[in-house]
């Protein structure tokens, strides 16, 4: 393939990676910017999205569409709810103590893969795309008769990838919007800043927490039922999201929203462009070496605040 | 007055503890021992079986399962070996090669298996037949690696029941070459099993006149895959490909998505359609292409009579998918192969006239002697030649062609063409 289509369908299959990841990163970095928690079992969120949007597609029949929108609302709902429990019965328990948090959410962790290795099992199985036809892409050329179009062999994408990358922003801006312009984001701001002058102000912080760790759950999941169509419900999935939301968040900068989703545009296109160009390994190898230098040269990340 | 020592009293609480301990170890194992204490030979004859129940090998795990037990039921149900009945005792190890090691060492050790079986996926093989032959525990494998026959293991592994990757791709380049092209770009997962496709397909296909344009390798654990295939060169003629693991749905589907209407033509081995339907959506572009298949998945016009039992006894219908469900569709070319060990080990026992552990080496060695196969219901996939001294077997392959979204078998290749020279003696060894 030419290097200009080639680099094309390098950077719309980065894109895909890039929309879910950054949902699901978002989520990660959420949750740690208000609460200070590092959720280890957050991957699991994701898989647990995806294993219910295959549940709940699998049970609602007829038209694919009508079983994966019921997907798209109910398997984030019911995952932020499992995630808003975890959050009362056990992170509120351990006093939200950072070292005693991260061995709680591993223990979340093994809990959801193994209760869903249990009852799903094994399997990958997929859930049908409400729509999805290839659309094969045009390539300008300068030629003998001046610019020439033309469709190279292989370069195409299909409608269902575009519908996720246009979805995963519109939820972004809806995230965005949550924080900046509601009542309810601004609790979660001021809990933020600071948590003790917040509880004096009368604000019910055991509740903000609970809720932002539910959100945090079902962005993850939202990401989830947008990627399976495309991959398949599997119950060890959660594995490569989490990583790669930590690389995310951590290049981000710890809590910052901008600094999150532009780091998931960063690691998703470099990742789509570099596997396709070279090898995916590398594509790991240097994004954690990415992760490695910020946290040389800029521990606060690209985008984070310094602390005072 | 003297003050008693504790060591001088006869109850201490490490002793008690012993005693407990000694006692419940006793106590459970009372009624199996007390059982058999009067007729050693009427203990069943304990068959580990190395399970891929979870792990990138979970769908042959569950029909692996599925063909075992079949197989051991109606072992059991003719009388048992050697008028002892058979006992499975599956054992999962994730397929994973270290786990697969320690799941070998419980078989020998703790488990008091007589036999280690079944395991498939060829980095598991790797890692654990080295322990089988150090705990000299037969290991009767099912894999297709090619690690096996080429002298890479040892004289405790034996592979009866399923033909090795260099026999097949040796049996297949003819056709390719001849009827699809002769310019091959390979698509395999990157592994040991992959390479075997890799080196001996290369191998043979340029034995044709043919090459290969470009080789992609894959981990078996990918996820996306469209970001691989802008490698493959415009001048391939035919895609060789042959996927594993969870993802091999999305594998195909995205293959389709890439081409769309100007695909090439596609050669590929049925691993990559193993336990998907292959009318799934996003699949009607394999219309027309290719499969290598171990043993065909839906049943065909001359249907013999062994496949027809085969599919009642495990509960697989016409079409390749489980009686229960059709939607369930099974790893049919490659879950003949543990039905056909089980067999093998059965005449293997009978003829050394095992009866403990010590007629292990003796097992082997009937094994060894073993040659032709004669398509039977024990051998339902078609006869087969054992060659003692690889440890190896060889049988038919079968090429089969999507039509109308069904699998129709269109060549068969003989025995004789899935033959090569021999690479190692494993009789020579020592036990």
């Amino acid at each position: 393939m030419d290097f200009g289509p080639y680099l094309l369908l390098a950077s719309l299959e980065g894109a895909v990676t890039a929309a879910v990841l950054a949902l699901t990163a978002v989520g990660l970095s959420l949750v740690f910017g208000v609460m200070r928690v590092v959720n280890v079992a957050h991957g699991e969120f994701f898989m647990l999205g995806a294993v219910l949007a295959w549940w709940i597609a699998s049970h609602i029949g007829g038209d694919p569409a009508l079983g994966f929108i019921a997907a798209l609302i109910l398997a984030p709902l019911a995952v932020g709810a499992l995630a808003a429990l975890a959050d009362m019965t056990i992170l509120r328990r351990v006093n939200y103590d950072p070292e005693r948090t991260i061995v709680a959410t591993i223990g979340i962790l093994y809990i959801l893969q193994q209760v869903t290795l249990m009852t799903y099992g094994p399997e990958a199985r997929p859930v049908e795309p409400p729509f999805n036809s290839r659309l094969a892409l045009p390539w300008f050329e300068w030629g003998e008769t001046g610019l020439q179009m033309y469709f190279p062999w292989g370069l195409s994408t299909t409608s269902y990838k575009l519908f996720v990358i246009a979805a995963a922003a519109a939820v972004l801006m809806g995230v965005w919007a949550l924080m900046a312009r509601t009542r309810i984001g601004l609790l979660m701001r001021a809990t933020q800043l600071d948590r003790d002058m917040a509880l004096a102000f009368g604000i019910p912080v055991e509740r903000v927490y609970a809720m932002v760790f539910g959100l945090g759950g079902a962005l993850a999941a939202l990401g989830a039922v947008l990627i399976v169509p495309i991959q398949q419900a599997h119950y060890l999935m959660g594995g490569d999201p989490l990583l790669l939301s930590f690389i995310v968040v951590i290049i981000g900068g710890l809590g910052s929203l901008p600094g999150t989703v532009v780091a998931a545009i960063l690691i998703g296109l470099s990742d789509g462009i570099i596997s396709v160009f070279f090898s995916p390994t590398l594509a790991k190898i240097l994004a954690t070496l990415l992760v490695a230098l910020v946290l040389v040269f800029r521990p606060e990340g690209l985008f984070g605040m310094k602390t005072r | 007055m003297t003050i008693k020592t504790p060591k001088s009293t006869g109850t201490t609480r490490r002793g008690a503890l012993k005693t407990l301990a000694g006692g419940a170890a006793a106590a459970t194992s009372l009624p199996l021992w007390a059982r058999y204490a009067q007729a050693q030979t009427s203990e069943p004859i304990r068959v580990g079986f190395q399970m891929h129940r979870t792990g990138i090998g979970a769908a042959y795990g569950r029909w692996y399962g599925r063909t075992t037990e079949a197989a051991a039921r109606i072992i059991n149900e003719a009388g048992g070996i050697n008028g002892r009945p058979l006992e499975i005792v599956a054992e999962d190890d994730g397929t994973d090669p270290k786990r697969g090691a320690e799941v070998v060492e419980k078989f020998a050790t703790q488990l008091k298996c007589d036999i280690g079986y079944g395991t498939l996926f060829s980095h598991v093989v790797a890692g654990s037949a080295p322990r089988a032959g150090e705990l000299k525990l037969p290991y009767f494998i099912v894999s297709e690696g090619h690690q096996l026959a080429s002298g890479g293991l040892n004289r405790y592994t034996v592979q009866p029941g399923i033909t090795d990757v260099k026999s097949q791709v040796k049996a297949m380049a003819p056709f390719v070459a001849s009827t699809l092209g002769k310019k091959v770009t390979m698509i395999f997962p990157d592994y040991a099993f992959g390479h075997d496709h890799r080196d001996f397909f290369s191998e043979a296909i340029e034995a044709q006149g043919g090459e290969v344009v470009a080789k992609l390798a894959i981990p078996p654990t990918e996820t996306s895959f469209t970001k691989y295939f802008p490698k493959i060169p415009r001048e391939t003629e035919v895609i060789y490909h042959v996927m594993v693991g969870p993802a091999v749905l999305t594998f195909v589907k995205e293959m389709g998505e890439f081409f769309g209407p100007s695909r090439p033509e596609m050669f590929g081995f049925i691993d990559s359609l193993e336990a998907v339907d292959i009318s799934s959506p996003g699949l009607e572009f394999l219309e027309g292409t290719y499969f290598w298949e171990g043993m065909p998945r839906y049943a065909q016009a001359d249907q013999t009579p062994y496949d027809k039992f085969f599919r009642e006894q495990v509960g697989v219908d016409a079409n390749g998918a489980s009686v229960a469900d059709p939607k369930d569709v099974a790893t049919y070319a490659h879950m003949f192969a543990c039905w056909e060990t089980l067999f093998v080990i059965k005449a293997g026992m009978e003829a050394a006239g095992y009866q403990s552990f010590k007629d292990r080496p003796a097992l082997i060695e009937a094994v060894e002697a073993m040659t032709e196969m004669p398509q039977s219901n024990e051998h339902p996939q078609g006869a087969k030649l054992f060659n003692g001294k690889t440890h190896q077997v060889f049988g038919p392959q079968y090429i089969s062609q999507v039509t109308d979204g069904k699998l129709v078998v269109k060549h068969t290749a003989s025995i004789e063409d899935t033959l090569y020279p021999d690479e190692t003696d494993y009789t020579t060894q020592s036990f």
